[in-house]
C-alpha cells in the first residue's frame, strides 16, 4: 500500500464567533459607563481613609468640591482654594442657592436624607472647610460626607 | 443577445464587523470610569436659637484632641502619636479598668440589652484653621475605626455578626438589622464633639 504523505497543517482557528466576543464585551461597557457629569474645574486629590463607607444611594448626594483652580483657570479664579458647585466656580454664600436648588430636585419623602459631599483636596487648609460646615450648618444640611478613597488599614500613611 | 441573469442576493461581509466593535468597545474602555463614592459619614450638629446648650463635661470625661497648624497633635495636654489615637480613644470610652482618668459609666436601660454600662466620655476635637485637610481626615478616620472597632465587637458579642454587616443590611431596609443597628448606636454613640476651630497666625 502506497501512502501518499499528506502534509499536516494546523486549520486556521475560526475567528467567526470573535465578533461575538467583542460584542459581548462591549455591550458590558456600554452598560457600565457613566459619563462624567461634570467637569472639575478644581484639582481635587481625595486623602485616604480606611474607615471611609460607601455611600449606597446616590440620589440623594450632592457635591462641593474644594480645591485649587486648574492650571488654565489659574489667570482667572487665582492659586487659593476655591469651591465648586455643580458647574461653577463659587464663593461660601452660593451655597444657600445651591442647597436649596437640591432640596427641590430630591421629591419630598427624601429631602432631609440630602447629603452633602465634601470633595476637599487634601492640601487644603481647614479655614474654607470649616467655614462651609458653618454654612451648611446655618442652612440646616446636617448630614455630609468627607469623600475619601478607600483604602486597607495596612496601607495607611501618616 | 440579451441575456438574463439571475442576480443573487449577496451576502454582507461581515468581517469588519469585529473591527467595528472593537472600535466601539475601545471607545467606552477608555470612557469608563468606576467612580464610587466613599466618605467618612458625619452629622453637623445643629443650630439652635433658643438656649446655648452649656453643657457642664467633667475633665475625666472628655478626651481633647487638638490639631495644630503645623498637624501636630495635642491629646489631653500631651504631645499624641496618631498612630496610638484609636487605642486611646477605645480605652478611653470603654475604660475597662474603671480607672479615675477616664471616661465615667451610667447606667442604660436598652430596650434590646437590658441594663447595661454606657460610657459618658466624650472625644473633643480642635483644629486650626491652618491644620491641612488631609491630618484632619486622618484623625477622623482614627476615630471612626476606633468607634466602628468598639461596635462591631458589641455585634460580635450579642449578634454574632459585625456592625459593618448590619448596618449593611439596615441600608437595604432589612428591619430586624435596623433595629440592631438602632440598639448598637444607642449603648456607643458617636460622642464626637467639634469645637470652633483656631485661628492661630492668620491663614
Amino acid at each position: 500500500m502506497i501512502r501518499t504523505k499528506k502534509k499536516k497543517t494546523t486549520p486556521a482557528i475560526s475567528t467567526a464567533s470573535l465578533p461575538d466576543i467583542v460584542f459581548m464585551l462591549l455591550f458590558f461597557f456600554m452598560v457600565a459607563t457613566k459619563m462624567k457629569e461634570i467637569t472639575l474645574k478644581v484639582e481635587v486629590r481625595k486623602p485616604k481613609a480606611s474607615a471611609a463607607t460607601k455611600i449606597y444611594d446616590k440620589s440623594t448626594l450632592r457635591s462641593v468640591y474644594i480645591g485649587r483652580p486648574t492650571a488654565d483657570l489659574v489667570p482667572l479664579y487665582g492659586t487659593q482654594p476655591r469651591l465648586q458647585i455643580n458647574d461653577y466656580i463659587a464663593d461660601i454664600p452660593d451655597l444657600d442657592a445651591a442647597v436649596n436648588d437640591w432640596r427641590n430636585e430630591i421629591n419630598e419623602a427624601e429631602r432631609l436624607k440630602l447629603t452633602i459631599s465634601l470633595k476637599v483636596d487634601e492640601s487644603t487648609k481647614m479655614g474654607i472647610v470649616s467655614d462651609v460646615k458653618e454654612r451648611l450648618r446655618d442652612l440646616v444640611a446636617l448630614k455630609i460626607s468627607y469623600a475619601a478613597l478607600k483604602t486597607t488599614e495596612t496601607a495607611e500613611e501618616y | 443577445m440579451a441575456r438574463r441573469k439571475r442576480r443573487e442576493l449577496q451576502e454582507i461581509n461581515a468581517s469588519s464587523m469585529a473591527d467595528i466593535a472593537f472600535l466601539l468597545l475601545v471607545f467606552f474602555l477608555v470612557t469608563t470610569t468606576f467612580d464610587s463614592d466613599y466618605g467618612i459619614q458625619r452629622r453637623l450638629p445643629e443650630k439652635r436659637k433658643d438656649e446655648p446648650v452649656v453643657k457642664e463635661t467633667k475633665r475625666r470625661n472628655a478626651f481633647v484632641i487638638l490639631v495644630n497648624r503645623e498637624d501636630r497633635i495635642l491629646v489631653n495636654g500631651e504631645e499624641g502619636d496618631i498612630r496610638k489615637l484609636k487605642e486611646d480613644v477605645i480605652e478611653f470610652i470603654l475604660n475597662p479598668q474603671n480607672k479615675e482618668n477616664l471616661s465615667e459609666k451610667k447606667l442604660f436601660k436598652s430596650k434590646y440589652f437590658g441594663d447595661v454600662m454606657v460610657s459618658k466620655g466624650v472625644v473633643v476635637l480642635q483644629n486650626d484653621r491652618g491644620t491641612s485637610y488631609k491630618r484632619y481626615i486622618q484623625v477622623q478616620n482614627e476615630l471612626a475605626k476606633a468607634f466602628q472597632e468598639m461596635r462591631n465587637q458589641i455585634a460580635r458579642e450579642r449578634f454574632n455578626t459585625t456592625y459593618d454587616q448590619l448596618k449593611y443590611l439596615a441600608e437595604r431596609a432589612d428591619e430586624d438589622a435596623m433595629k440592631k443597628v438602632e440598639a448598637i448606636e444607642e449603648i456607643l454613640p458617636l460622642s464626637i464633639s467639634e469645637a470652633q476651630p483656631k485661628n492661630v497666625g492668620g491663614n
